[in-house]
């Protein structure tokens, strides 16, 4: 079953504290090439019928993301690209 | 007549038992409301208390806004309602669009709990006019996400009209852009605080009596108002 996903970020102009937090736990793991962390969130939705983009963008846009700080993608997914998939 | 002033209890709030008692020892009566009842009761004010609303699942209080007693509160709040968010209720105020702007994580993404010193820099709204400007008063802080954020352009209106409420004085306990504890909406009515008045209203449990000023406050903008 094809599903919408939704990827949730801060903008880019929004601290990200645990972004940051991950950055700097990076070195104790010997990586020191890497210049920033950004965490965001990936919400996976299944509809009854076909996948809906424009349903997608308008619950992620009313409930999912708050625009005031976040920014949001949709895409359609095919089923082993989602991660209830069996791999 | 006894002031008639509700109280929001949502799956997961803390503090309504304390928002309630503050309610009582100002004067006036509390009246509990639950989440899934659209029914205000026929309140003359209403409080939404701080807490852990649906778990704080998704973001601070996105759910919240949307349970059937918030479709009511917004309707009201535009026409005039008093509303007091507290905590947890002002991060569901910011979601249901009352007031601008986002509480996010902590910039030190340690949870804060401590007595802090504000200061009031706007005594015209429902929930202040009790206290003198530039009053400086001590209340309890206690939150994980209460890092006030909003463009500059909102900043600078919220500053220009005076609508920033409260300020921290002393060190700020989450990051709040230009140390914002509270903030108003353009009528006044609708206010929004980080730290929590309700926990500062007696001498054996509080800080300071400092608190009950926001709920007295409220008692004489309600004598004051229109009927």
């Amino acid at each position: 079953m094809p599903r919408v996903v939704v990827d949730v970020m801060l903008k880019p102009e929004i601290l990200d504290p645990q972004g940051q937090a991950v950055a700097n736990a990076l070195p104790r793991l010997g990586v020191s090439d890497v210049a920033s962390v950004r965490i965001g969130r990936r919400i996976e939705i299944e509809f009854t019928g076909e996948p809906d983009l424009d349903r997608a963008r308008e619950i992620a846009d009313k409930l999912l993301a708050n625009p005031v700080i976040e920014d949001f993608t949709v895409r359609v997914v095919t089923a082993d690209e989602t991660a209830g998939a069996q791999s | 007549m006894t002031a008639r002033v509700g109280v929001v209890t949502f799956p997961g709030s803390l503090d309504d038992g304390d928002a309630a008692r503050a309610v009582r020892i100002a004067g006036a009566e509390a009246v509990r409301l639950w989440h899934g009842d659209p029914d205000l009761h026929g309140v003359d004010a209403v409080v939404l208390p701080g807490g852990f609303s649906y778990g704080d699942y998704l973001r601070c209080g996105a759910i919240a806004r949307f349970a059937p007693v918030m479709e009511t509160i917004v309707q009201a709040a535009r026409g005039g309602l008093p509303v007091l968010g507290i905590c947890n209720g002002f991060q569901i105020l910011c979601e249901a669009h009352l007031l601008p702007g986002a509480l996010t994580r902590n910039q030190h993404l340690h949870f804060r709990n401590r007595d802090q010193v504000l200061r009031i820099e706007s005594t015209g709204t429902a929930w202040t006019n009790t206290f003198q400007p530039g009053q400086e008063v001590l209340i309890p802080v206690k939150n994980g996400e209460g890092c006030y954020v909003a463009d500059p352009a909102t900043l600078d209106r919220l500053e220009g009209e005076g609508r920033v409420v409260a300020r921290y004085v002393g060190g700020n306990p989450n990051g709040s852009q230009r140390d914002i504890a509270a903030i108003t909406n353009e009528a006044g009515n609708v206010v929004g605080i980080m730290p929590h008045p309700e926990h500062a209203v007696e001498a054996l449990t509080g800080p300071s009596l400092d608190g009950l000023g926001f709920f007295t406050s409220v008692l004489k903008h309600l004598v004051g108002a229109p009927a």
